[in-house]
């Protein structure tokens, strides 16, 4: 039994986690290389949801390409369709309407929030709190009953469409948006009693899992990931789109690279959403919520790029036409695939429980990943 | 830097460079064996410093394959899109970036699986979504696979 165990200590051995693990937060498979405890390598496999949403866009008009990318980071669905959006619409010319904007910039907000109550819900469990996840489903259900209220669908809603917006937003939403505020400011409070002081939770988190500024711009490891380690990478302030330019926020950002960094800055990001939203609520212009289009689009021949701060970070469309109403070629640049690159990095000879706290920091959706 | 002093910078480091203003971005097509050498200087002089790759998209022209980087600097802010085209369509190949930014070592093994370009010293050269014994590149135009795609 003492050989056997002193062969584990000193042998290098590799193992699966995954496809079917539940801290990788879906089909991802990390194939392990570890000496003891100790993680000596670490290699994403990718490809088990793989749908070839680009291939399909390029027989999809850009109405249809709406519903695909909805489906990339389910959690940022209003933002992913906000890229393609407005990508069609510079393509265009078209100016939308005030209202619209207010409306985006609103959902974009509110789904930014539903999306890190999801992730507190997750960070906890992977950890073993698992009362956070109640709390943060708790707290995500008025959230989804909004958006359900006002575009239909809970989980992807499909409500952006090039030109504007599906409908128009429900007479009580501005209301109950105004009373989640409310809610949410106070609840917010009990997510820091709750987890982010607590002794286990810190030591678990604290110095693992380490980026430093200059590999996090290698990496491109975008969104709370990287402002974790004081990349300054914050779409929304550095080229604003939207209502993002008139209204004040301050971007979050942490010098110390962990996976607690990165925790903070998603808990101080849902606060400064709440700001966000508070500040635009009150004044959502009346006006129409779309501008008329044709029921074909056809961009003109070009090349479009368009950047937008998802949830997990920076999300970009480009749009290839060759002045057809199927886009010549279309790539989706996705955050969390640039941000999966750097795990091997972060990973490297911590302990394979840190695995779980670094993965769980990052916050992988991996249809986005593999698309 | 404004795109005037950009062109002149670029045009620099590599004379055969082609620098247009698109209407959103400054484009510079280079040819494939230039690029690598390019992408070093632009990243490394003080002047351009672009540290941040932000896309890296494959492209199938129909009678050629290329590739489109999207950089940025993040504290001079300036952005420019690099394009290249491979010479031979049945063997493409290009020379890797993994070494100026490591996100292109996920970004170019995307690339070789959906284009079937080839990208020299790149640390692992392998499939990253379909399975190591796919057939064909599915991105490319001239793909087809009657059980999948829907004419």
């Amino acid at each position: 039994m003492a050989e056997i165990i002193q062969d584990i200590q000193e042998q290098e051995y590799i193992i699966n986690m995954g496809p079917q693990h539940p801290s990788t937060h879906g089909v991802l498979r990390l194939v392990l290389s570890l000496r003891g405890e100790t993680v000596l390598s670490v290699q994403p496999h990718c490809g088990y949801i793989h749908r070839g949403i680009e291939k399909m866009c390029e027989r999809l008009t850009y109405q249809q390409i709406i519903h695909l990318t909805d489906r990339l980071d389910y959690l940022s669905a209003h933002i992913n369709n906000h890229a393609v959006c407005m990508a069609v619409e510079t393509a265009l010319g078209i100016e939308i309407p005030e209202r619209v904007k207010y409306i985006r910039t609103i959902m974009d907000e509110l789904a930014r929030i539903a999306s890190h109550q999801l992730w507190w819900c997750s960070f906890g469990m992977d950890l073993g709190a698992l009362t956070a996840f109640f709390y943060g489903l708790r707290d995500r259900e008025p959230i989804l009953d909004i958006f359900e209220e006002s575009t239909g669908g809970r989980l992807i809603q499909s409500y952006y469409t090039p030109g504007g917006l599906m409908k128009d937003i429900h007479p009580d939403f501005q209301k109950r948006v105004k009373d989640y505020i409310i809610y949410f400011r106070k609840k917010i409070g009990e997510y820091d009693q709750l987890l982010s002081g607590n002794v286990i939770m810190n030591q678990r988190t604290q110095g693992i899992g380490k980026l430093t500024k200059e590999e996090a711009i290698s990496f491109g490891v975008t969104g709370p990931s990287g402002r974790g380690s004081g990349f300054e990478c914050d779409v929304r302030k550095h080229r604003p789109y939207g209502m993002y330019g008139k209204v004040e926020f301050k971007e979050i950002l942490r010098s110390e690279g962990d996976a607690f960094a990165r925790y903070m800055v998603r808990m101080d990001e849902m606060r400064e959403s709440l700001n966000i939203i508070e500040q635009l609520i009150d004044n959502i212009p009346a006006g129409d919520f779309t501008v008329k289009m044709k029921p074909v689009i056809k961009l003109p021949e070009g090349e479009y790029y368009q950047r937008v701060e998802a949830a997990r970070g920076e999300f970009g469309v480009f749009i290839s036409s060759k002045g057809e109403k199927y886009p010549y070629r279309i790539k989706l640049r996705s955050p969390n695939f640039s941000n999966l690159s750097a795990l091997h990095t972060m990973a490297n000879g911590q302990k394979i429980a840190d695995l779980v706290a670094i993965g769980a920091s990052l916050d992988y959706v991996i249809p986005d990943i593999d698309r | 830097m404004n795109n005037e002093q950009l062109t002149a910078k670029i045009l620099s480091f590599e004379p055969s460079a082609e620098v247009k203003e698109g209407h959103q971005y400054l484009t510079a097509t280079v040819a494939s064996d230039k690029v690598h050498a390019l992408a070093k200087n632009l990243r490394g002089s003080k002047d351009t410093n672009f540290d941040y790759l932000f896309c890296l998209t494959g492209m199938d022209y129909g009678d050629s394959l290329g590739v489109i980087y999207h950089l940025e600097s993040t504290n001079l802010k300036h952005q420019l899109v690099i394009k290249t085209v491979c010479p031979d369509k049945e063997k493409p190949v290009l020379d890797t970036l993994c070494d100026i930014w490591r996100t292109t070592e996920f970004l170019e093994r995307e690339v070789f699986d959906l284009f079937g370009i080839n990208f020299n010293n790149h640390p692992d050269m392998r499939r990253i979504f379909l399975e190591e014994d796919w057939v064909g590149h599915p991105l490319r135009k001239d793909y087809s696979d009657n059980n999948i795609i829907v004419k």
